[in-house]
């Protein structure tokens, strides 16, 4: 590095760009906020169950399996789509029904097969998990995942 | 060493190299649950694994962090720490709250945020202990020298701190949560961790080479100055697919391509300082590790992290084995070396004595390094099938994972050898030896400090 770059002009360069990149970075943040709670997330009512399906969610560290919208672990499929996938995407019942018959047959117990955790879900939780999972899935994802398989 | 309250440091080493092991250990159960998914499946099931492996992994990459900060502060500073006694107090509240977080896992209390599982009051203590360690290393730097590697490093632990308050925001709106997740989770690894990481390795090329520090600092804060210019608008690649504006993609794209910079940069630095350097340090081993970060962080995040960042390729990739095989690769390298560096390098001083084990320590270099190449080489294997045959083609997820057990029984193997390998570091930090275990040769010409 020649003598132009000074070890001081070097410091003010990261100091005064880095403040640049925040400020930049915060308005992008106040605009995506805005976009998501009017845009992306608006196609289905953010209600009470569905806050409530999401506390189920956190609570049993479902994350640590599975991904949603492709984050979490690797060891479960995808669920930001898997009310698609079953075909009951837009019946609140037949999510419910779909999700609660699942849950109960956990663990399969299959010699070789991933083991999901034994859930003992009140049918009130089963009923916020489906909503919760079928608010996810309305997101406006930019379409991902690619296919149905997540 | 200089100073007394450098000692403080050797506490927080002990504590984070036995969270070193639990980690890898850890680790080495959530592989085995894959090639024998029925294994501990109704005692101790796969989430819960993981969540003591993740967690265990920040917790001491953080202590090795606030070890390291009460190392060299006071030797940059040219003074005394402002209270030992209240590092010990952080040091208790961090290990407190560790064990509460383990003992609550293993009930069933945790939260649900990857990597942010911590129950409430597990968070507010380390909180408070961040804000303890602040106030004292603050204080010591006010009160002494101003250096670049102090003011670099003072900077990423407060701004790391700060950000540590997004994870008590969790916005009911999922997609919400996920974008400030993101503010915890890449604004560490990714910017404030990076400043840190700089720091220390400065500090280390500079004692080991003795290369002038003018030319070192000024190294420096081009490094981070290439850090947070790409990493803070890079945040943008994890902001594709959750539900966050399209624009992301060519924000995201572009600025994270650059993060490979400050890496490459780094990687650069050490080996013209080694090369530049006239010093002869006696202390190998922690040259060996601090390349070795360098070069493995590198390859780890910036090329690894290169190779699934653009938003037409992540389209594919995201949330696959590929994730899984660069998220290793770069915090071994950027983070665990470079930690694994600083214990090697102050252990001896700690201990009052010379270096000692170096062979050893270098065999556990060499048994770890090529442990979490392995592991990555046949996740990205295991990840470009799986991406294949799920994302491109739409086989279920259940049926591809059938066809990938080969690359999971390997990955088991790379992780038994890095579990070897961690071993044998710890061994040879703890049980000091009398003489090497071979002898050494004909001795050096000038050697160093
Ligand atoms: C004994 C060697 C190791 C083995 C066998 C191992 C295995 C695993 C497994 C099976 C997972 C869960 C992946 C999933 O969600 O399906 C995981 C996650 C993780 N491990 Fe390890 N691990 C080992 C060592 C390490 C080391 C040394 C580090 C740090 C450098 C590390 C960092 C992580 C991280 C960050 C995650 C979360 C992954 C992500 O979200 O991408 N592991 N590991
Ligand atoms: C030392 C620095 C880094 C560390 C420790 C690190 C670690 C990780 C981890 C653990 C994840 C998985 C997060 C999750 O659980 O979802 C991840 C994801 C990702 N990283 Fe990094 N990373 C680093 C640097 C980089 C760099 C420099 C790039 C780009 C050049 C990059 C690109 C990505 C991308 C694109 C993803 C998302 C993958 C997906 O879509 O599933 N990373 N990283
Ligand atoms: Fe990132």
């Amino acid at each position: 590095m020649a003598e132009i770059l000074t070890k001081s002009r070097a410091r003010n360069i990261f100091y005064g760009g880095s403040i640049f990149f925040v400020v930049v970075f915060v308005a992008m943040t106040v605009h995506s906020h805005r976009y998501v709670v009017n845009v992306s997330t608006a196609g289905m009512p953010l209600s009470e169950e569905v806050v409530r399906g999401k506390h189920v969610w956190e609570k049993n560290s479902c994350i640590n399996c599975h991904s949603l919208h492709g984050e979490g672990a690797y060891f479960a499929p995808e669920v930001g789509n898997v009310m698609t996938r079953w075909g009951v995407l837009d019946s609140p019942e037949d999510a419910f029904e779909t999700l609660k018959a699942w849950i109960e047959s956990q663990p399969s117990g299959i010699e070789g097969r991933r083991q999901m955790p034994k859930y003992e879900l009140t049918d009130e939780d089963m009923r916020s998990l489906a909503e919760f999972l079928r608010w996810a899935d309305q997101t406006d994802t930019q379409g991902w995942p690619p296919n149905e398989a997540g | 060493m200089k100073y007394q309250s450098q000692k403080v440091a050797y506490w927080y080493f002990l504590a984070a190299m036995a969270l070193f092991g639990i980690q890898v250990l850890g680790g080495l159960l959530a592989g085995w649950v894959y090639v024998s998914p029925n294994f501990l499946s109704e005692l101790l099931p796969f989430n819960v694994i993981r969540m003591i492996h993740t967690n265990a992994l920040i917790v001491w990459l953080l202590l090795g962090f606030f070890g390291a900060a009460y190392f060299l502060i006071p030797e940059e500073s040219d003074r005394e720490l402002w209270s030992p006694k209240l590092a010990y107090v952080q040091l208790i509240i961090l290990l407190v709250g560790t064990l509460g977080a383990v003992g609550s896992y293993l009930v069933g209390i945790h939260g649900g945020r990857e990597f942010l599982e911590q129950p409430l009051w597990v968070k507010f203590g380390i909180l408070v202990a961040a804000l303890i360690f602040l106030l004292n290393i603050s204080m010591t730097v006010l009160a002494g020298k101003k250096t670049a590697i102090t003011n670099v490093l003072l900077m990423g632990l407060w701004l790391l701190s700060l950000l540590w308050i997004f994870a008590f925001i969790n916005p009911d709106n999922l997609s919400l949560d996920k974008m400030y997740w993101w503010f915890v989770v890449h604004l560490w690894v990714e910017a404030t961790w990076e400043l840190v990481m700089a720091a220390i390795l400065a500090f280390l090329l500079l004692k080991l080479t003795g290369v002038d520090r003018e030319v070192v600092e000024k190294w420096l804060y081009v490094i981070v100055a290439t850090a947070l210019f790409s990493g803070i608008l890079g945040t943008g690649h994890h902001f594709y697919w959750i539900g966050l504006p399209g624009y992301w993609q060519w924000i995201g794209s572009i600025f994270s391509t650059f993060e490979v910079i400050p890496f490459f940069l780094m990687m650069s630095f050490a080996f013209v300082m080694v090369w530049k350097g006239r010093k002869n340090h006696p202390n190998k081993a922690a040259l060996l590790w601090s390349l070795g970060s360098s070069t493995v962080a590198f390859f780890g995040a910036g090329v690894w992290g290169f190779l699934h960042t653009l938003h037409g390729v992540n389209f594919y990739s995201h949330g696959t084995q590929i994730t899984a095989a660069h998220g290793h690769l770069a915090f071994f390298g950027a983070y665990v070396a470079l930690n694994l560096a600083v214990f090697t390098y102050a252990m001896p001083m700690l201990r009052q004595r010379a270096p000692y084990n170096q062979v050893l320590n270098m065999v556990s270099f060499w048994l770890m390094t090529g442990g979490m190449a392995f592991m990555t080489f046949v996740l990205t294997f295991a990840g470009t099938i799986q991406t294949h045959m799920q994302r491109v083609v739409g086989d279920y997820y259940m049926d591809v994972q059938d066809s990938l057990s080969v690359f999971y029984l390997m990955r088991f193997g790379a992780g038994a050898a890095v579990v070897i390998g961690a071993l044998l570091f710890i061994y040879s930090m703890l049980v000091v030896r009398d003489r090497e275990i071979i002898a050494p040769g004909p001795a050096a010409s000038v050697p160093g400090e």
